[in-house]
């Protein structure tokens, strides 16, 4: 018991009982359960922000610890959501189809149904026939496959692109950003196949389960996201650990060294870069049955970038820093701009929170990354009397995503 | 006896009767006054043809006072009059042949004309002919425009005519122009319209396609047999080769009725459901209908049985396209005209497609200097200091914004131009400057955190101004002489706007070569850039040129601002849309280079339109073949176009 991970890291095991008591309260507090404190649209906030956390934790394995700024890991996100809203609006659609076609006189053909299918689908981009990339649509085990092989995919053919041309720092994170333009723009059309800006909607129904009520749903799936998001930290845990965990960190710090060491750098990278992006893939694929609707604003570079925010506000290079960061900052903006938050009378000017947050926002975020680059989990660090490395203001080391003297913990 | 009974008739009409050699307007009029009167649009043709080509010289008087409505019949004699209204119910009376006073009239006694605006129309096109030689030039050219919109071949004997008379060059020319036209489309002999059209041939005028399309203009038809003699077509048709499939052709037969119509699926659906009897349709279950086989054993059954029609075999309809033979047959009958006409088009379109090139490429330059214009404040700060500043699109947007709120105080669109620009240069000038002593200064060496606290600021101001200005698009006008195109022939035309902003770019490029190579703070910055430490031991301030460097970088970008808001819309957006492409410019044209960013402009420039041209509806999809192009491209050439070596190279 002495030397398990969960002995090295007492953190975990305080995380995990953390998210399971929040999972009970929950649980206990939803309208399923007959108490009713928690309305199921606030069941539905919080499944949805316990994704946004495991995504923000792939995002705080691939920057925080191997020092990638990938602006790309909310497109991944998306094309998981998209992967899976695929067969939730297939199905649903067939469902809805069949039951029309059924009080007909004579029965369907097959082809019948897949027309009168592909018609209530792409009806709205003026197309009714099935693109290519829909082929296995009918099949939940296949698009559950695609959840993880798309972005994974897609990753290892960016990452071995970018990282075999030794393309890092700003470089990197600039080509990430214009990989995740590409994909929204090509989203954004209709001929995508992915019914352009309509997007695809009513993912919240889930086909075959009419009878169970959203309240009942919204519980299963935020237990499915703590889930998730339980397993995902432990197995950043695990991968952060250990050898593989050592390499990456020094790849952060000093990639030059660790490639003069002897180690295939680039491996490293795109292992790193592209397990994320399957991560972030299935946080994708829980998140969007959740909010009903996908689109390709979603997919856009600014949702990539608010991923690294919450990661630097929650403090990067610590796994529940990352947890932290999400949850805070997604749970907060919704209160602001959802209008809860009090308007601030100055007198000659009412303060709007949901016009003044994104500005308060942008400038707290200024001053985390200026004055307290630990971010919130610094705070973790004062009360376990952590103390910074004196490093006489050096970094830790050369590379562009090493971390700062200040960042670091002893 | 038929005599004496005409001559009393004669008699009898005599107060009506007008002699034809005193009065010959009044004559004809009369001739036709049971038509004029009856006012309809599909019998007054006769009426005004005979007016118009009466050769009278009071034709055209008549003609445009029909028009206005300024005719009147006079009760008491049937007689038409010119009739201006004196006061509220006298009209004073003018006679047509004459021109003089004919005494007043009650209104009660007269009759107006009222031509409806079916009949003024085609008195219009019957004016025309007069109006071509109407002293009054702006007369004239009105006549012409309207002649060219609406041609007739009626119209041109009288412009022919009215050619050699013609003293104005200007409307000469536009005259040859339109005689050319008609000619082509209405000429009296084949010979003269081939010659029209050969002479024309060369031209790009939207005009002459315009004219030459409908005489190409053909239908696809099919013929029992084979193709018979004196149809002027394109040539036969051959089923299953050229594009002309099989289908193709049975679907034309069906179309023109020489073939029965195949069963589709939908209307097999149809007859079997109308045909059950007891869960049975077609003698096989109706649970078993799911099945496309089954349907059809079920369908010939019930076609067996006379229910519905037969299903078309494969046989029958091969029989039946061979049974035809197919063309595209020209409306227009003489071979010799549309043999020269479809020449004269393939000429026409190799020339149409070199002009297409030309305007291409100018598009292309003008879409280059845009993204130059956008990504040099860039190429300063990220290419030569190594700081990424995702704020730079809001400095460009907060130069356009200046632009707007100097419109506002300044009405004068060229003044507040003017004032603009060194406006949105300070204000962004100071935003950068103090972004770089607040932030950046204490984030050298670390480009990530850079880049995020950039971003933070990013959003900061994009929301500020959506909360000043709003969400809704200002408009940023520009001058009245910036209005308008440089239009070389009807294919090649730029707007000025467009070579303005060629110019500023190349402006900019100056500028910045010699801030760089010829002053004191080009060769600090340079020297900074390239060795911090170095620098500052000798004497240089770095904190101080970082600064003014930076700042510089972001007044450029203010500037940019204006620009780009005259012809785009002035929205809180409008940095963010072209933030990427910047950055793109910058990155694939070889960081720390100017002519590298000029490069990589060109190169994205040019190659954005390409693909545009190739998928013209899609630009969307252009942009996306883009960025997955430069990312390809960084493989190749990972430091870019222009690749800095040595020690510049820094790493």
């Amino acid at each position: 018991m002495q030397n398990t991970i969960f002995a090295r890291n007492p953190s975990v095991l305080i995380f995990l009982s953390l998210l399971g008591l929040f999972t009970l309260l929950v649980t206990l507090g939803a309208e399923a359960s007959g108490t009713g404190i928690i309305s199921t649209s606030f069941v539905k906030t919080l499944g949805k922000t316990l994704c946004l956390c495991l995504a923000a934790l792939a995002m705080d394995l691939v920057w925080g610890y191997c020092g990638i700024l990938s602006l790309g890991h909310f497109a991944f996100f998306g094309l998981g959501g998209y992967m899976i809203g695929m067969w939730l609006m297939y199905e649903r659609t067939r469902d809805i189809v069949a039951g029309a076609l059924a009080d007909a006189p004579i029965p369907p053909t097959t082809q019948e149904i897949t027309d009168a299918i592909g018609t209530q689908i792409f009806g709205v981009v003026g197309s009714n026939e099935f693109p290519l990339i829909w082929s296995f649509a009918d099949s939940l085990i296949l698009q559950l496959a695609m959840v993880v092989l798309v972005p994974g995919a897609l990753a290892l053919v960016f990452g071995w692109l970018a990282f075999r041309s030794r393309v890092t720092g700003v470089y990197l994170s600039i080509l990430t950003q214009a990989m995740t333009l590409a994909l929204a723009l090509y989203l954004f059309q209709n001929d995508s196949g992915l019914r352009g800006n309509n997007g695809l909607s009513g993912l919240q129904n889930i086909p075959g389960l009419d009878a169970v009520p959203q309240s009942v749903l919204s519980v299963w799936f935020f237990w499915a996201s703590a889930l998730a998001l339980a397993l995902g930290y432990l197995l950043a845990v695990f991968i952060t650990q250990g050898k593989f965990g050592s390499v990456i960190r020094g790849i952060r710090d000093d990639e030059a060294r660790v490639r003069f060491l002897g180690y295939p750098v680039e491996v490293y990278k795109l292992v790193i870069f592209a397990v994320t992006a399957c991560i972030a893939g299935i946080a994708g694929a829980l998140y969007y049955p959740q909010a009903g609707i996908i689109n390709p604003a979603e997919v856009a570079p600014i949702a990539s970038i608010y991923l690294a925010v919450w990661v630097a506000i929650g403090g990067r290079g610590r796994l529940y820093g990352a947890v932290i960061g999400a949850a805070f900052v997604s749970l907060v903006s919704s209160w602001f701009t959802g209008g809860q938050a009090p308007d601030v009378p100055l007198g000659f000017y009412t303060l709007k929170w949901v016009d003044w947050w994104l500005v308060l926002l942008g400038l707290s975020f200024v001053l985390v990354t200026l004055f307290a680059p630990k971010g919130l989990g610094g705070l973790v660090d004062l009360w376990s009397n952590r103390k910074s490395p004196n490093r006489h203001g050096a970094d830790l080391g050369p590379s562009a995503g090493a971390l700062r003297e200040q960042e670091a913990s002893e | 006896m038929l005599r004496l009974i005409m001559a009393g008739l004669m008699l009898l009409a005599l107060p009506f009767a007008v002699s034809a050699q005193e009065a010959p307007v009044q004559a004809l009029l009369q001739d036709h006054a049971e038509i004029i009167t009856k006012n309809s649009r599909k019998t007054i043709g006769p009426a005004i043809d005979a007016v118009a080509t009466s050769a009278l010289p009071q034709a055209q008087e008549v003609l445009q006072a029909w028009q206005a409505k300024e005719m009147w019949l006079r009760k008491s004699d049937g007689l038409f009059f010119k009739a201006e209204k004196l006061d509220g119910k006298t009209y004073q009376l003018t006679d047509f042949d004459t021109g003089l006073d004919a005494g007043t009239a009650q209104k009660a006694d007269l009759k107006q004309i009222k031509p409806n605006s079916g009949i003024r129309a085609l008195i219009g096109t019957a004016l025309v002919q007069f109006q071509l030689s109407d002293p009054d030039p702006v007369r004239r050219s009105a006549a012409l425009t309207s002649l060219e919109r609406d041609r007739n071949a009626a119209s041109l004997t009288p412009l022919r005519a009215s050619i050699d008379s013609e003293a104005d060059p200007d409307l000469k020319a536009r005259k040859i122009r339109l005689e050319r036209l008609l000619t082509m489309a209405f000429g009296e002999s084949d010979t003269a319209r081939v010659a029209a059209i050969q002479s024309m041939s060369g031209d790009l005028g939207v005009d002459v396609r315009a004219t030459l399309n409908p005489i190409v203009a053909s239908t696809r038809t099919a013929f029992a047999g084979t193709l018979p003699d004196g149809v002027n077509s394109a040539g036969a048709l051959i089923p299953g080769s050229g594009g002309f499939t099989d289908a193709d052709a049975y679907a034309l037969l069906v179309d023109l009725k020489l073939a029965p119509a195949q069963v589709s699926a939908a209307e097999i659906r149809e007859a079997l459901a109308q045909n059950i009897s007891g869960a049975r349709s077609g003698g096989v279950p109706v649970a078993q209908l799911s099945d496309p086989a089954r349907r059809l054993a079920a369908y010939d059954t019930l076609a067996e049985g006379g229910l519905v029609p037969p299903r078309v075999t494969p046989q029958q309809q091969a029989a039946a396209i061979a049974a035809h033979s197919y063309a595209d047959v020209y409306s227009e009958p003489s071979a010799q005209v549309t043999d020269a006409a479809q020449q004269a088009l393939k000429g026409i379109s190799t020339r149409v497609a070199v002009s297409q090139a030309a305007d291409l490429t100018l598009d292309a330059l003008s879409l280059a200097s845009i993204y130059f214009l956008a990504a040099i404040g860039l190429a300063i700060t990220f290419g030569v200091m190594g700081v990424i500043n995702m704020a730079h699109g809001e400095f460009i947007m907060m130069g356009a914004y200046t632009g707007y709120v100097v419109q506002q105080i300044i009405p004068n669109h060229t003044l507040s131009i003017i004032v603009a620009i060194p406006m949105a240069f300070a204000v962004t000038f100071a935003a950068g400057v103090a972004l770089e002593r607040l932030v950046i200064r204490w984030l050298y060496n670390r480009p990530l955190e850079t880049l995020l606290a950039t971003f933070g600021i990013s959003i900061a101001l994009q929301q500020l101004a959506k909360n000043i200005f709003g969400t809704q698009a200002r408009p940023l006008t520009s001058p009245g002489w910036l209005d308008g195109a440089w239009v070389v022939n009807d294919v090649i035309s730029i707007s000025y706007i467009r070579i303005a902003i060629f110019v500023l770019a190349l402006i900019f490029l100056g500028v910045f070569l010699f801030i760089m190579n010829r002053t004191r703070l080009g060769l600090e910055t340079r020297a900074v850039t390239q060795n911090r430490r170095m620098a500052a031991s000798m004497g240089i301030n770095p904190d101080k040129v970082n600064m003014l460097t930076f700042g510089i970088g972001s007044g450029i970008a203010g500037i940019a601002g204006v620009a780009i808001g005259l012809f785009a819309k002035v929205t809180s957006e409008l940095g963010s849309d072209y933030i990427v492409q910047s950055f793109m410019t910058v990155v694939v044209g070889g960081v720390g280079n100017i002519w590298g960013t000029l490069a990589g402009a060109a190169m994205i420039g040019f190659f954005q339109k390409g693909i545009e041209w190739l998928n013209p509806s899609n630009t969307l999809a252009a942009q996306t073949y883009m960025i997955v192009f430069i990312i390809l491209f960084i493989q190749f050439r990972p430091r870019g176009i222009v690749a800095l070596k040595g020690r510049a190279a820094g790493d």
